[in-house]
């Protein structure tokens, strides 16, 4: 096991050199560059800038020099925001997407599974119906139209909780509930088709013929078996809500990371959009590990080691 | 109902509601189970004996299944009026069953000890230490070696013979009256099938368990069995003791389910004679015998009504109108036929 472990962090790394690598390069490709909109700059003072910041340099010396930063864990200074290193920015709007996106994530799984039971369980019925239409409304409809309809009722009209800003738990409801929308519709759905098939499965009637409960042969014998696909979704889907929403985000006037990476790339803030997305990517890289290493303890026959076991 | 007869089934109407219309898969099944004996249900595919089993088990999925009419008396208390929560402490305790294909039957996330103990502290209240004390005896018992590390294994760590003695053991585990075998040998190689059916008749003098061993194998029949009955599209056609199927056959499927068997002691210019045609629609099941149409017997009579059972000894009985007093005498075309041709 610990060996495998070591072989997976050294494939995590590889990975995210290529992405740094291939990011470094699309990024340099993108038209215009981070003076383009500072206008009628002297070229003096435009040429130190340029110096200041290493983009004098060919774009090959740029991307060692940018490697041997980060080595050192410097993701390197804004553009945008003068004098801010970027490690600081992504600290700055983190908190708040990740404390989003966890409540997002919990709460959406934990409904998820409810809704998936029920629809696989009364198969056919008005209830398997409903959740249908629930899962439907939460993929198709989208998180922002979700947003503003909450911030706008919930928030305005009824005035239960408020409709924006950042502080509070209470403050972190309404957008945290706008996220889950989708989490509960993927998570009901892949629930619902598992539990299913694992339903009709052999080994159902075997507990069912040993005179278990209804109850106890579908919680000890089918869910376990149900849970991979539901396992896969989420590892993606977490890191896409820990990593912020901009337009959730922007309706609640959320101070977190979605807004700063679109509002990058906007402005061709190399060093931030470099930043974010090694962040987003070594997020992503870490979260496939977490559930390689879940899927191992949910079904035994994935178990994973070196050699035999 | 006599005393020694644990299980007695009367007249059992099973059918299911699919798209096309109901599909009566058992039609009017009668059998016992004495005390402590074994009764081989043998037929072809379709024929109704893995749904009279289920029947039995209350495993039929209500919808779309139905049971129609008729009787399942065990121990005289009918259980066909059980509710669900009784039938949960029949299921297991009293009555247990092995499925045919041990790679899918049991729980792939759940250890092999597992499965056995839940049985165990469901019907005999033990707890965990007791149960598993239990379940390592239950794996050594079905001649498992190293039960105690072999608990705490997964399903796909067993090999498929092993994984059916796991059945066995999960099985007898609660020291059940009735074992149910479903086909129990038939996704088992060939010298694997002889050690099951071994440990099953071994295990069942120990405990002293009666068996019902659904099978289309009549090599385990005749190996295993003391009495059988034959199903054809959902009726019981033949029943007797396995000296009286072997021997003295009444009925013609029972003498085409013989010859379709392969043998060693005939010449090898000898073939195998396969039943011609199919067997009749269940969604509309034929008015007479249902096994006129493939019947090189067959009268008139038998397309329109269908016979009545008639006793040819103490348990020995078929439904054919061959046995009528007024139809013309007919002899077995087939040499295996006890003292026949050779």
């Amino acid at each position: 096991m610990g060996r495998y472990i070591i072989q997976r962090l050294i494939y995590m790394l590889i990975t995210i050199w290529v992405i740094i690598t291939v990011t470094f390069f699309l990024m340099h490709n993108l038209p215009g560059s981070p003076l383009k909109n500072e206008h009628k700059i002297p070229p003096e003072i435009k040429e130190a800038i340029l110096k200041q910041y290493g983009l004098d340099q060919p774009v090959p010396v740029q991307y060692l020099q940018y490697l041997g930063n980060l080595m050192t864990g410097d993701l390197g200074a804004s553009f945008q925001y003068n004098g801010r290193s970027v490690t600081s920015l992504i600290m700055e709007g983190f908190p708040a997407s990740l404390q989003l996106g966890i409540q997002a994530i919990v709460f959406g799984t934990l409904f998820g599974l409810f809704l998936g039971c029920i629809a696989a369980l009364k198969q056919g019925t008005w209830m398997d119906n409903a959740t249908t239409v629930i899962a439907v409304l939460g993929i198709s409809v989208p998180s922002f139209v979700m947003a503003a309809l909450l911030s706008y009722f919930v928030g305005v009209k009824w005035g239960i909780l408020p409709p924006g800003l950042w502080g509070s738990f209470a403050h972190s409801i309404l957008p945290s509930l706008a996220l889950s929308f989708l989490v509960i519709a993927t998570i009901s759905r892949y629930i619902r088709t598992e539990l299913l098939e694992v339903l009709g499965q052999d080994y159902m009637k075997t507990a069912k013929a040993k005179g278990l409960s209804r109850s106890t042969t579908v919680t000890r014998h089918a869910l376990r078996n149900a849970l991979i696909p539901a396992v896969t979704v989420l590892g993606p889907l977490t890191v896409q809500l820990i990593t912020g929403s901009l337009v959730v985000e922007k309706i609640f006037s959320v101070p977190g990371m979605g807004w700063m990476f679109v509002n990058s790339i906007k402005v061709n803030d190399y060093t931030a959009i470099m930043g974010v997305t090694i962040f987003y990517g070594a997020l992503i890289v870490l979260s496939m590990f977490i559930v390689d290493l879940l899927y191992g303890m949910i079904d035994p026959r994935i178990r994973l080691a070196d050699g035999k076991e | 109902m006599s005393e020694e007869n644990l299980l007695e089934v009367r007249d059992l109407h099973v059918s299911f509601h699919t798209y096309n219309g109901e599909v009566q898969s058992v039609r009017g099944v009668d059998f016992q189970v004495k005390k402590g004996e074994t009764l081989a249900i043998v037929g072809e595919s379709g024929c109704g004996k893995s749904v009279t089993s289920q029947s039995i088990m209350g495993l039929i999925p209500q919808p779309p299944g139905k049971i129609r009419s008729g009787e399942i008396l065990f121990e005289g208390r009918d259980l066909t009026r059980f509710s669900e929560k009784q039938m949960e402490k029949v299921r297991g305790k009293e009555i247990a069953m092995i499925f045919q294909d041990p790679m899918t039957s049991l729980n792939p996330t759940m250890t092999v000890g597992r499965q056995i103990t839940e049985g165990l502290e469901k019907h005999q209240r033990l707890g965990k230490a007791e149960a598993r004390q239990k379940a390592v005896e239950m794996l050594r018992l079905v001649g498992i070696p190293s039960p105690e590390s072999r608990m705490n294994q997964y399903p796909h760590h067993f090999s498929g013979g092993m994984r059916q003695r796991a059945m066995i053991a999960i099985a007898l585990a609660c020291a059940p009256k009735l074992l149910i075998a479903d086909e129990p040998t038939t996704a088992l190689d060939v010298t694997i099938q002889a050690q099951i059916l071994n440990r099953m008749n071994d295990l069942k003098k120990q405990l002293d368990t009666s068996i019902i061993l659904i099978t289309h194998d009549l090599g385990v029949v005749a190996e295993t069995a003391d009495r059988v009955a034959v199903m054809y599209a959902g009726k019981v056609v033949e029943t007797g003791t396995v000296e009286e199927i072997f021997n003295r056959p009444r009925h013609p499927y029972t003498w085409g389910l013989m010859g379709s068997v392969p043998r060693l002691d005939l010449s090898s210019r000898e073939t195998l004679r396969p039943i011609p045609g199919t067997p009749p629609d269940l969604l509309q099941p034929p008015q007479g015998c249902p096994f006129a149409g493939r019947c090189q017997y067959a009268m008139k009579i038998c397309k329109t009504q269908m016979p009545e059972t008639t006793e040819i000894s103490g348990f020995h009985r078929t439904a054919c109108w061959l046995e009528h007093p007024m139809s013309p005498a007919v002899t077995p075309p087939n040499e295996w036929v006890g003292g026949g041709s050779q």
